[in-house]
């Protein structure tokens, strides 16, 4: 009697390991565009063969390995849609067919960027407060930015050359956030050059941006009480084209020499070729990028330059306003957070311990 | 209202764009590709905003006989030629007004537009990117220019990845045993690139992200309002 149920436990034992299985899963915590696969097949299978079978569409091969057990997202796929899936595994001498099939559903969190969620809390959280402590009359100390303080120089040395100031505001749209933080420079910018009655000349790649641009530089002269002298064909419209809006703004430095030119937003391969010809004009040069690969041009080629960050703290900067000079202590904030992840990160990983990385990295789902 | 009704609009559409990030159901990736679709409509109508801007600049420098009006009349031409012949007989497969001018065709090899952009615009935007080189060269002998201990590391670092990156480099030190192969040129660049060199980058990608979140959360909560023209 003990013999047989030994043997029948070991039959099922056998049998269970054996079993082929093929199953499909809405993906966690996702947008309901993905299905999870995972199959377990003897690993006599020569060659394993997954596809989709949808009833509208012919069949499609997703994947074809010889692993006997393994997984696959399928991604791609439209929320609140039912998929079939077919699992075809090649024997020696016979072949298997398995069949499993699953819904996709999106869900109301992306967990994988749980981690995201937090830094960006935190940050938004430290400069929120920073800016209540403002507004109760704290003061903060802000750093010299070299760049910001230039702007005086630029603009007193073109009103005595009697030269305009050539503004670049980047070659990106408007949906760029660093073609917006330059707009905010131009507005200080333009009303300075209005109160020293100095000519700005500023040409754009874009439409959208042409528009902005015309507001935010008529406002800038209504500030200043010189409406007057707001000349709206100073801003204008040049071409879509990267090198045709370049070799618009090249005519322009040579022909009217301005006495400074400022680059602040979006740059990309025509940096340096802005930045050499204005450097060849003579111009007092100040630039303002985030692309960290058109920093070293601007570096070399002008006389100032806004590293990353600085460009979006200009505005604050320049307006002094204690509320937005608060929220650059938020930054700082958010700056030493991260230097003290870097840090536990680094002595993790000595430790070989990776949940950190992966808990920021958004790999744990 | 009129000027607390953009800063409201930014708040609303700012705090949704947000939400979308972190909330992959339903309604918000829909609102985000809607809004999308806005900004692309927008953008539409203002192209034409911008061909006035462009007439009427120009036009205005002709008219007045100012410096360099010339130019001005060659951009206008060109501007108006490719308008007419894109108009006229279209580009690639697209016919236009007369079709698709196979007479022409038949000439150039291709359609008019097509030609003048080929033949033209694709030529005269590559010269341009071509002064990059010059430029590049230009540029950097002001930086190598020994001034003090900045500079000066700055040429070391610079001549030992520009003779890693070419075969010069191998040449000159392909003769260190391999126990001293981190020594060897093209190595040398290697680490250079990928660690100080990366470090440094993503030093200033975390800190301009920093300052993209101080931005936004500027502009969502109405405390930063320059970009719309006035501050009150």
């Amino acid at each position: 009697m003990r013999k047989t149920l030994l043997s029948l436990l070991f039959l099922i034992l056998i049998g269970l390991l054996m079993a082929n299985t093929f199953s499909a899963k809405d993906s966690p915590w996702d947008d309901g565009k993905s299905i999870d696969l995972v199959w377990e097949i003897s690993p006599m299978a020569i060659k394993v063969e997954i596809c989709r079978q949808d009833a509208d569409e012919p069949k499609r091969v997703l994947l074809t390995c010889s692993d006997p057990s393994g997984s696959f997202r399928d991604n791609e796929l439209e929320p609140n849609n039912e998929y079939h899936y077919q699992l075809k595994a090649y024997f020696q001498d016979d072949d298997l067919t398995l069949s499993a099939s699953a819904q996709t559903r999106a869900q109301w969190f992306y967990m994988g960027k749980l981690g995201f969620l937090l830094l960006l809390l935190l940050v938004c959280g430290a400069i929120l407060y920073y800016i209540q402590a403002a507004r109760h009359g704290k003061e903060f100390f802000i750093r010299r930015i070299a760049g910001l303080d230039s702007m005086e120089e630029a603009i007193g040395r073109a009103t005595e050359k009697g030269k305009p100031i050539l503004y670049v505001p980047g070659i990106s749209d408007l949906d760029d956030i660093q073609t917006i933080a330059s707009l905010t420079i131009l507005s200080h910018l333009a009303e300075r050059a209005a109160e020293y009655d100095t000519e700005i000349i500023v040409p754009c790649r874009f439409s959208m941006v042409l528009s902005a641009a015309k507001e935010v530089v008529r406002e800038a002269y209504l500030k200043a009480g010189r409406l007057d002298a707001y000349k709206p064909d100073n801003v204008f419209y040049l071409t879509d084209d990267q090198f045709g809006f370049v070799a618009g703004i090249d005519g322009i430095m040579l022909r009217r020499k301005p006495a400074a030119n400022f680059f602040m937003g979006s740059f990309y391969a025509e940096s340096l070729i802005l930045a050499e010809t204005g450097f060849a004009t003579g111009a007092i040069q100040t630039a303002g990028t985030a692309q960290a690969h058109q920093l070293p041009f601007f570096v070399v080629t002008c006389d100032y330059t806004l590293i990353g960050e600085e460009l979006f703290a200009a505005s604050a900067y320049l307006s002094k306003d204690p509320q937005q000079l608060g929220s650059l202590k938020g930054h700082d904030f958010g700056k030493l957070v991260i230097i003290l992840l870097i840090i536990l990160g680094v002595i993790l990983e000595i430790l070989e311990t990776s949940n950190l990385k992966e808990f920021i990295a958004g790999a744990i789902s | 209202m009129k000027s607390s009704a953009p800063l409201i609009f930014a708040f609303i559409v700012g705090i949704i764009v947000l939400l979308s990030e972190f909330i992959p159901h339903s309604p918000f990736n829909e609102i985000v590709s809607t809004l999308e679709g806005w900004f692309m409509i927008i953008s539409g109508f203002a192209i034409l905003l911008g061909q006035i801007s462009l007439i009427r600049m120009n036009t205005h420098k002709i008219v007045h006989k100012l410096d360099n009006w010339q130019y001005h009349l060659a951009g206008l031409i060109s501007f108006g030629l490719m308008l007419a012949l894109g108009l006229l007989w279209g580009m690639q497969e697209t016919p236009g007004i007369l079709g698709d001018a196979t007479g022409i065709q038949a000439w150039l090899g291709q359609k008019p537009f097509d030609y003048l952009f080929e033949n033209a615009y694709l030529p005269l935007s590559a010269t341009l990117f071509s002064l990059l080189a010059f430029f590049i060269a230009s540029a950097a002998y002001r930086a190598f220019i020994i001034r003090g201990l900045e500079s000066n590391l700055l040429m070391i670092t610079a001549i030992i990845v520009i003779i890693g990156r070419t075969s010069i480099g191998t040449m000159l030190t392909g003769w260190l045993p391999e126990s001293l192969h981190f020594w060897h040129f093209p190595n040398l660049a290697d680490f250079i690139m990928e660690f100080p060199n990366t470090a440094a980058q993503r030093a200033i990608l975390i800190s301009a992200g920093l300052g993209i979140v101080g931005s936004s959360l500027r502009i969502i909560l109405g405390i930063e309002r320059s970009y719309l023209g006035g501050d009150k």
